[in-house]
């Protein structure tokens, strides 16, 4: 696809009392709060099946979650045809007890079951304290979502998702450039 | 003393909330015991203290990602008796109810589907690479969009009812912040139908599996053990509200309609060692056999019937297939589980019939008091909130026994009885693995009080001797 969609979802998703795993719904408040045009914003705890049924009706869906490794302040990558495939030949990580699903085994149901082309991102902020009981972002993750807001904010004006995949996938992301780049002003 | 060796299945599919099962030999290899250890939300009880009363049932919310509304429900039944105004409205109470019933429906639909149809569906040996929800996706197409918009259907319930999908705000101290509009309930009546239809087939599905397969499942992961629900005053089956009933393994009569505000007389917790769940027992019976279950098959055992006819028929040829006597079968889970199911969409459309639901008259107040007990009957079984409130409204005391934990015991039991079966020599197959799986599945245990994140560990087996050095590892994901 080229990048330019009509039709878009952004979808936190995270438990907010569970310190930087809430850094998706973080970013969803945020970019629902500048109201961008013809943009949807979705957030959740976590995934699940329904959300199949949800993100089938889009042109394009940004998945936004705290990521525990990768590049700081944020990486952004393609959920493409290769990691769908990988979900059908491993099962995809689905857990033992676990009823939620990742980003591409919701899009692997979107296109299996109803027959949909949306076209997939995934938005990693990273986060550092995820095992306590706590409403608060670390210093860092809040250092890491303010970047992650302004790109997501003109990565959806502007659509040009494939532009920033290569700019920003998981492997070339994070570096200092990248990070001033995206640095808000006060 | 026989030297025990350990054998440690640790599948860590979550930053936190995963299960670890450590399965305990004698030094004749034979097993002796399983632990599951599960990190659930240690310190929730702290993370209230302090907090204003009214704050509670949204914040419990944020316990758990699958069943949030059930923690809604059962802190703001807690709070209804802070407030003095625990006798609803009618149109406050049937509005939890719809909430509550959706909840169940899209719970019991997401389990059954996504996380125990592909065990049934393909076998417990099948290939974990296809024994999925992505498989059944694959292979039983019509079937796993059916599931996908049964899950659709009851969270969108809870959104009307609630108000929104997450931290929603529907249940208020003394009542609700909402009622049911005509558009709203319109437009749940027009799929009702297909609903039920879908919903009848599903438990159908459950049946004849349990029927064609039950000289295996009767056996697998199964014992003898006590039952407890909320029960309504007539006996009948009620999930929203009730007293307490225990029967045994045979079903005698423990105690029955028993006033949930006096739990504490009944239920009693204990703590082991080697693990940060709770173990509750009845109190009368002591902590080695007064442990019981909750859920599904729970209370298709306590109920003296079903007030919904769809239901009360599948009732009648679940409790057949035992003569009438409780049914201890594990995998009988899945079946009662379907039957909840029915019975929940049958519910739906009752109140959804209901012109209370577009009532006025939200919340009621009375004489304030200072501790708060709420019970529900949540999909995975009862859950226990217990609050005291100071003068100053602040939360001072929290204490919360979830579904899961009242199931420990038995999910323990479980996993040994799995072992003992299914184990052979140290070594982890991955039949054991399956099986293992298998039977803490039909529990629909709640992990999910945890953390995800992109990045996360995929499931991992270790086998480890008496000196702790590992003599097996196993990954998956």
């Amino acid at each position: 696809m080229n990048g330019r969609t009509d039709k878009i979802l952004l979808y936190g998703f995270g438990n907010p009392a569970r310190g930087d795993d809430g850094l998706g719904p973080a970013l969803a408040a945020a970019i629902e709060e500048l109201g961008i045009p013809n943009i949807e914003v979705d957030a959740n705890y976590q995934l699940t099946v329904e959300d199949a049924a949800e993100i089938a009706g889009y042109d394009a869906v940004v998945f936004a979650d705290a990521a525990i490794q990768g590049p700081t302040p944020f990486w952004f990558s393609r959920i493409d045809d290769s990691s769908i495939k990988r979900v059908g030949n491993q099962g995809g990580r689905i857990g033992w007890t676990s009823h939620s699903v990742s980003p591409a085994q919701v899009v692997a149901l979107a296109r299996d079951l109803f027959a949909s082309r949306v076209a997939a991102y995934a938005l990693g902020i990273r986060g550092y304290a995820f095992g306590d009981l706590d409403e608060a972002l670390s210093s860092r993750a809040i250092d890491n979502l303010t970047c992650a807001i302004t790109f997501a904010r003109q990565a959806l004006v502007e659509r040009q998702f494939e532009h920033y995949v290569q700019e920003f996938g998981p492997q070339t992301a994070g570096t200092t450039a990248g990070s001033s780049t995206w640095k808000a002003s006060p | 003393m026989s030297v025990a060796k350990r054998i440690v299945i640790e599948p860590v599919t979550r930053v936190e909330g995963h299960g670890k099962v450590v399965i305990l030999l004698d030094e004749n290899k034979k097993v002796i015991q399983a632990r599951l250890h599960v990190v659930e939300f240690r310190g929730f009880e702290r993370f209230i203290q302090g907090r204003p009363f009214w704050e509670v049932p949204v914040l419990v919310q944020r316990l758990c990602g699958i069943c949030p509304v059930s923690h809604h429900l059962a802190a703001a039944k807690a709070m209804d008796r802070i407030v003095g105004g625990e006798n609803l409205t009618p149109t406050a109470e049937k509005m939890r109810r719809l909430m509550h019933y959706g909840q169940t429906y899209q719970s019991h639909a997401l389990h059954f589907f996504h996380l125990a149809s592909p065990d049934l569906l393909f076998g417990f040996d099948a290939d974990v690479a296809i024994r999925n929800v992505i498989g059944v996706a694959g292979k039983f197409p019509d079937l796993a969009v059916q599931a996908v918009l049964m899950r659709k259907y009851g969270q969108e319930i809870i959104k009307a009812t609630a108000g929104k999908k997450i931290h929603g705000t529907g249940a208020i101290p003394g009542g609700v912040n909402k009622n049911l509009s005509i558009a709203e309930r319109d437009g749940f009546l027009k799929d009702v139908e297909q609903h039920l239809a879908w919903a009848k087939s599903a438990v159908k599905i459950a049946k004849d599996y349990t029927a064609q397969n039950l000289a295996k499942l009767a056996p697998f992961g199964s014992f003898d053990s006590n039952h407890l629900s909320l029960v309504r005053a007539d006996g009948a089956m009620d999930l929203y509200h009730g007293n307490l009933r225990a029967i045994d393994a045979q079903g005698e009569t423990i105690f029955d309609q028993v006033d949930y505000q006096r739990y504490v007389d009944f239920i009693a917790e204990e703590v082991r060692d080697w693990s940060y769940m709770k173990f509750p027992f009845i109190r009368s019976i002591g902590p080695e056999k007064g442990w019981y279950r909750v859920g599904p098959l729970a209370r298709l055992n306590t109920a003296t019937f079903i007030d919904t006819p769809l239901a009360e028929i599948e009732r009648k040829e679940f409790r057949a297939v035992t003569a009438g006597k409780p049914n201890n079968i594990t995998m009988a889970y899945h079946w009662a589980r379907m039957i909840e199911l029915l019975h929940s969409m049958e519910k739906i459309q009752e109140l959804l019939n209901d012109k209370d639901l577009q009532g006025t008259d939200l919340v009621v107040k009375g004489e304030r008091r200072e501790v708060g007990i709420g019970l529900i009957e949540a999909p995975r079984g009862t859950l226990f909130h217990h609050y005291k409130v100071d003068k100053n409204d602040l939360v001072t005391q929290a204490n919360l026994i979830v579904s899961t934990t009242n199931n420990n015991e038995p999910m323990n039991r479980a996993v040994a009885k799995v072992a003992q079966d299914h184990l052979q020599g140290v070594e982890i197959t991955e039949g054991l693995l399956n099986h293992v799986e298998v039977a803490i599945r039909a529990y629909d245990p709640c992990l999910s009080c945890a953390t995800h994140a992109l990045g996360q560990m995929p499931m991992e087996m270790t086998v480890l001797n008496h000196q702790g050095q590992i003599l097996d590892r196993k990954c998956r994901g």
